[in-house]
């Protein structure tokens, strides 16, 4: 147990090495020129014209040969420089930071439910095999699969605000935000649910769950699909084992054999399966976010690619990456305790 | 041959046939549903009645009504179908042609080179998909050509595991340790003897995939770094109608066909294909006892 940690964490820097030459490779598509604009932040510092832009060009070193430049990039990524972004008028890596806490709520909170969802409805459509619930599901999964994020998340916008105006867009309604703003709230972790809670103001706390409901609603959606098929294949597969058939044979029901015997050995693969499926939540989040106008790092993301702002769509894909690796190991470190059966060498 | 017929006798995969049919009809005789105006530069672009901001709901001349900026909905969404075929079976065709080399070289040559190989692969699967492809499109630059580079770049993964894995199990049957006494190369055992044992569940794959780049590729398109401003493109089309999604007033649906008639074409799209691909796939199950 304690090498696979340890083996796990020695492949860590090589991940993050590998990952790092990867975004580097995608920064060097650019000419010297765009990549000047992650090192000014102000005009000023561009007068003087096609001079200036080459005596900047030398001293940032952009026009070194990859390795040094790599080199240089990396240890101004480690102390926390991801260069200058144009959209936000502020340096990208404090951005990413004060958004990432609206974008953890909302992949927590919709992470959950399409996890529990899944289960259940891939456990029902497995013990029902070729029956019409498991016809039903498998439609409803291949449905799920076909049907546009944004264009679901477009009707959702289009019924519950503009018909009903239940959900609107949005982080917090106006006066929430001003009192958010203001100097008696108390900013402890960025996410809204938790902060308002800590600081006891109940109506916060509602507002800001009223306006996560409808991107919630539409990132689970994203993602039931791919996990309920999985559920479906896995419980089929183990509904087939000899212990199952066993547990047949002894007279137990077939409630208890499908909820207790087969359930928990057929959600390891959909539990494994979960960081990868985490990780396409992420990108999920960048659809859902500009749809419903919320502010987080996806939104962010998407603005930044339109206005081509390269250092900020740079710095917020090395960001998602190291926390996609990030929740990958803590998966794989957790996975023992779900199966005893694995050893780990 | 008898797959054919599984996939004509089943259901929801003959829907997804003739949808399919129907969606390559439609891409073949674009010129003669959708006739192209002698001012156009290219059939891509979508003609423009005007400037005008507000969508003009269906009439005679706009069969499914105009977007903002008067873009016509109807021939974006017929020369649409050509690039939704061709960003699909293009993007398919790249990534499938990387991924199986490289599965097949991990594969087969084993030991150092499998492990570097497939340590890239993770490498390739920790970044999440959409924000890869979107990051590198915003790099490339706009148009369809970059579209399909990145969701190329970022799409060949499953296609070298799934490779690998069989070519793995493939490997250590008897007439791959027949032909190799018989003095077969590695060329001729890995795309003669191995390969086209292994098609199959590429097959599936690829099938399944087209759909789904058919979908990202309209997501990056919504979010604005996919193919430039008027071309006949899905994605491009909903974007337009975002703002006019909540409606006027005390009329909240009053421009649903900006929504609706995109939507529905990619949606039909992806579906068809996910309907082929997932009766494909139940074919592919040995469990599946089928009657």
């Amino acid at each position: 147990m304690q090498s696979y940690i340890l083996r796990r964490l020695f492949f860590l820097p090589i991940v993050f090495f590998a990952l790092s030459l990867m975004i580097f490779s995608l920064q060097m598509l650019l000419t010297p020129i765009q990549r000047l604009s992650a090192y000014v932040s102000t005009i000023s510092e561009m007068k003087g014209g096609q001079e200036q832009i080459a005596h900047l060009i030398k001293k940032y070193g952009l026009d070194e040969p990859f390795i040094t430049q790599y080199w240089l990039w990396v240890k101004g990524v480690l102390q926390g420089n991801l260069g200058w972004s144009e959209t936000a008028r502020g340096p990208v890596s404090e951005v990413l930071l004060s958004l990432f806490p609206a974008t953890a709520e909302l992949v927590v909170l919709a992470f959950i439910p399409s996890f529990l969802c899944a289960i259940w409805l891939g456990t029902r459509a497995g013990a029902n095999h070729n029956k019409l619930v498991d016809h039903i599901i498998r439609f409803f999964t291949i449905l799920g699969w076909s049907f546009p994020t944004f264009v679901f998340g477009l009707i959702m916008l289009m019924i519950f605000y503009g018909f009903l105006d239940w959900l609107p867009p949005g982080r917090l309604s106006q006066w929430a935000m001003t009192d958010v703003g203001s100097s008696d709230f108390i900013r402890y972790t960025g996410a809204n649910l938790i902060d308002s809670l800590i600081n006891w103001r109940w109506d916060i706390f509602f507002d800001s769950l009223r306006h996560m409901i409808a991107p919630v609603i539409t990132l689970t959606y994203v993602n039931l699909a791919n996990m309920t098929r999985l559920m479906r294949t896995s419980m089929l597969e183990t509904l087939r084992q000899d212990y199952i058939r066993t547990a047949r044979a002894k007279g137990l029901s077939r409630r208890v054999i499908e909820n207790k015997h087969a359930r928990r050995n057929a959600m390891l693969p959909v539990t494994t399966m979960a960081g990868m499926e985490l990780a396409s939540m992420m990108g999920g989040v960048v659809i859902t976010e500009t749809i419903f106008d919320y502010h987080g790092l996806g939104q962010f993301a998407a603005t930044a690619a339109g206005s081509l702002d390269f250092p900020a769509v740079l710095g917020f894909a090395l960001y998602f990456a190291v926390v996609l690796v990030l929740i990958n190991l803590i998966v794989d470190l957790l996975y023992p305790f779900f199966d005893p059966r694995v050893v780990l060498k | 041959m008898k797959t054919l017929k599984y996939l004509l006798r089943n259901p929801l995969s003959l829907l997804g046939i003739l949808l399919l049919l129907f969606f390559a009809i439609v891409a073949i005789l674009a010129p003669e549903i959708a006739p192209v105006e002698p001012y156009q530069i290219s059939p891509y672009f979508t003609p423009r009645s005007s400037f005008w901001p507000t969508p003009e709901p269906m009439s005679k001349e706009h069969f499914f009504g105009t977007t903002q900026g008067q873009y016509d909905i109807f021939y974006g969404l017929v020369w649409g179908t050509r690039t939704a075929f061709k960003v699909g079976l293009g993007v398919v065709f790249v990534s499938s042609i990387i991924g199986v080399s490289v599965g097949s070289i991990a594969a087969f040559y084993g030991g150092i080179v499998d492990e570097v190989l497939m340590r890239i692969v993770d490498v390739f699967m920790s970044v999440p998909f959409l924000v890869a492809a979107m990051v590198l499109t915003t790099l490339l630059g706009k148009g369809l050509g970059p579209m399909i580079i990145a969701l190329s770049t970022f799409g060949w993964m499953t296609y070298a595991r799934v490779i690998r894995s069989e070519i793995l199990r493939i490997k250590e049957m008897d007439y791959i340790h027949a032909a190799r006494t018989y003095g077969s190369s590695d060329f001729l055992l890995i795309f003669r003897h191995i390969l086209p044992n292994a098609f199959f569940p590429v097959l599936v794959l690829a099938t399944m995939a087209t759909g789904s780049m058919v979908l990202a590729a309209s997501a990056l398109s919504f979010l604005g770094v996919g193919t430039e401003e008027g071309y006949a493109d899905w994605g491009q089309f909903i974007s337009y109608s975002r703002n006019w999604i909540v409606g006027q007033g005390d009329q909240p649906f009053k421009y649903w066909y900006t929504l609706f008639f995109p939507g529905m074409a990619i949606f039909l799209f992806v579906f068809s294909w996910n309907l082929v691909g997932d009766a494909l796939r139940d074919i592919l199950d040995p469990h599946i006892v089928r009657k």
